[in-house]
């Protein structure tokens, strides 16, 4: 046993586990972030930069600005379009489906009604269909709305957000104290008023959390957009970097778009790593949650 | 119960008490409704109340998932010809779904890619959640960051910027190679997209799983393992007897949602197939089949077909794991 070697032999394998330990986490954060890093660097290259100049190090003139200028001014300012776009279509998203799930998720939690459990479950279940069953019909529905090429049709659909439900019912299980709603009611206040003032803020917490996953996702968002939006003015970021990276792998055209797809992949990152940074709380919380119950 | 205790005979004492204050209440509830009609009219109020704060969503959820899964199954019954136009076909689609071999190539890729890419990924995982959870790591937030901080990064993006660092003309690993003077590896050829993709997710996801995994470690009771501790386990062996096993149901959910994501790949292979249309032929996972089947071929009733037996091999695979994973806790 380990113990009867003494303190002197105990120390040692306590130094080399951290020594392997620690290894193992630095050579993982390289990982993780070094591709950013080549990405950052990248994107203040020319074309004939990007292929003269060592990935890891910077070329002698940083391009940058010229980057950003030419990612601005092609295709008549399509990438400005594109982010307004995405901005347009996340902060929607996130915000009506948090309001959803708050509300549906504080209906699980606090109330007792016939076909509880049921309705719950098949809200779960629904995590188990491939997004390509919905894909054709959603197609034909909204093309029959007259939705097809509108952002609405992005919009809508990312206002069903089971996993909201989940987190918000969770949440407020623990932070909604029962006494609290039955006090409120004996003073006469309604159940849509007590959510309103009461139950609202001690959910914000949770609520915080729903609004960041359901952003992030909208943000990034591809396949949807891929398939029901038309036209290049109405596309989010992701579907037209695809279109111009697609281009780029052409033949005869690939030298020009290189650097303007790079600097537009880092664009198009830096808002939502910003985010990610500010809130990072706010994931944890929503992670430990789910973890406890599920 | 210890009638001699005096917080029992306290509580004895009020409980009549606070039963009046009930009685009391509905009485005077009774007495301010002035009819029995207008009561069972309130009583249908609050019992209608849960369903009101439940129905934006099930309104949402009723027109954006059912009745999208009834319109598909509707469409995968019928067959359309450009001559003779659109007739009932019944489960005819299905059959030809069990007989396509495009389908199962692409359930065989998406399965290999799985075997090859969940287990290294959850490991990674938790092994980092265990270091995180440890007292041997410096600098946690900073790891705990920038492991996670890929999965914020569009997978567009993500396959963009390995589609380029994979690339012989400006990659890095390419660079490196040249310049120590050997071949540089391709990563974009037949019998290297699997694990290329692979390390794609794998970058994406490692730190989310861990995320998951250390949230759950963090909710164990210290108690649990600082016994064994004193009893001079070691910091691995309290890791892989205690700790790993009380967080089974965490691992058991990343593991499942793992399988549903891989069965689901698409935005990776799509972002790649756009530059090396050879290598990842159009049926090279499922979803990119139905994909092309439905918008590119236009066969729009097969392809929901084609959707349903994906969502078939999901389903069954999702419940081995959870037959494979509760079966071998029921033996312990």
């Amino acid at each position: 046993m380990k113990a009867s070697r003494g303190p002197a032999s105990r120390s040692r394998t306590g130094r080399s586990d951290s020594l392997l330990g620690n290894g193992f986490m630095i050579i993982g954060l390289a990982y993780f972030l070094v591709p950013l890093i080549w990405l950052a660097l990248a994107s203040t290259k020319s074309n004939s930069g990007l292929f003269s100049s060592f990935g890891f190090w910077l070329d002698r003139d940083i391009n940058l600005g010229q980057n950003l200028q030419d990612l601005l001014a092609r295709d008549d300012g399509a990438f400005v379009g594109w982010m307004r776009n995405t901005a347009i279509y996340a902060i929607s998203a996130a915000i009506g489906s948090t309001l959803i799930s708050a509300l549906a998720g504080y209906g699980f939690a606090v109330y007792r009604f016939r076909g509880r459990n049921l309705l719950f479950a098949i809200i779960l279940a629904s995590v188990f269909v491939p997004a390509t069953i919905l894909a054709v019909p959603l197609y034909f529905m909204l093309g029959q709305a007259g939705l097809t090429n509108s952002l609405l049709a992005v919009i809508l659909p990312a206002m069903v957000f089971p996993f909201g439900v989940f987190l918000v019912r969770i949440y407020a299980e623990q932070a909604v104290p029962e006494e609290l709603l039955d006090a409120a009611r004996v003073d006469g206040a309604g159940e849509f008023r007590i959510f309103a003032t009461i139950a609202f803020r001690l959910l914000a917490p949770g609520l915080v959390t729903v609004l960041l996953f359901a952003f992030v996702g909208a943000w990034n968002n591809y396949f949807l957009p891929l398939l029901v939006l038309r036209d290049t003015d109405v596309y989010p970021l992701t579907v037209g970097l695809f279109n111009w990276n697609a281009l780029a792998a052409q033949p005869g055209q690939a030298q020009v778009l290189y650097a303007i797809v790079i600097t537009g992949s880092v664009v198009a990152v830096v808002p939502i790593i910003v985010i990610f940074l500010v809130l990072q709380r706010y994931w944890q919380h929503g992670l430990s949650l789910g973890s406890v119950k599920g | 119960m210890d009638s001699s205790s005096p917080v029992a005979l306290r509580t004895a004492a009020d409980e009549p008490g606070s039963g009046d204050v009930t009685i009391v209440r509905s009485e005077a509830i009774g007495r301010t409704a002035p009819g029995s009609g207008s009561r069972r009219w309130q009583r249908a109020r609050r019992a209608s109340v849960p369903y009101l704060f439940l129905a934006p969503f099930l309104v949402g959820f009723a027109v954006f998932m059912i009745f999208p899964l009834i319109y598909a199954f509707d469409l995968s019954l019928y067959r359309t010809k450009i001559v003779g136009g659109k007739s009932f076909v019944g489960l005819e689609n299905y059959a030809k779904v069990l007989g396509d071999s495009s389908f199962w190539e692409g359930v065989r890729n998406v399965l290999t890619f799985g075997l090859i890419q969940i287990p290294i990924m959850l490991g990674v995982a938790l092994i980092a959640a265990l270091l995180l959870d440890s007292v041997v790591i410096r600098g946690k937030t900073i790891f705990r960051l920038g492991f996670f901080l890929p999965f914020a990064v569009p997978s567009v993006v993500a396959a963009l910027m390995w589609g380029y660092m994979y690339g012989q003309a400006f990659g890095p690993i390419a660079q490196i190679s040249r310049a120590v003077g050997i071949t540089p590896p391709e990563f974009l050829t037949s019998g290297t997209i699997i694990p290329a993709l692979a390390n794609i997710s794998t970058w994406q996801f490692a730190g989310y799983n861990m995320l998951i995994m250390f949230a759950a470690l963090q909710a164990i009771p210290h108690e649990l393992y600082e016994a064994a501790r004193v009893d001079g386990a070691s910091g691995i062996q309290v890791a892989t007897r205690v700790k790993i096993p009380l967080i089974g149901p965490a691992i058991v959910l990343t593991a499942i949602f793992s399988v549903i994501g891989t069965l689901q790949l698409f935005n990776e292979p799509s972002v790649l197939r756009a530059v090396s249309p050879t290598i990842i032929p159009p049926n090279f996972t499922p979803n990119l089949y139905v994909y092309n089947l439905a918008f590119t071929n236009r066969q729009f009733d097969y392809a929901a077909a084609v959707s349903f037996g994906l969502a078939l091999v999901t389903a069954v695979l999702s419940s081995l794991v959870l037959f494979v994973v509760y079966r071998r806790q029921s033996l312990r």
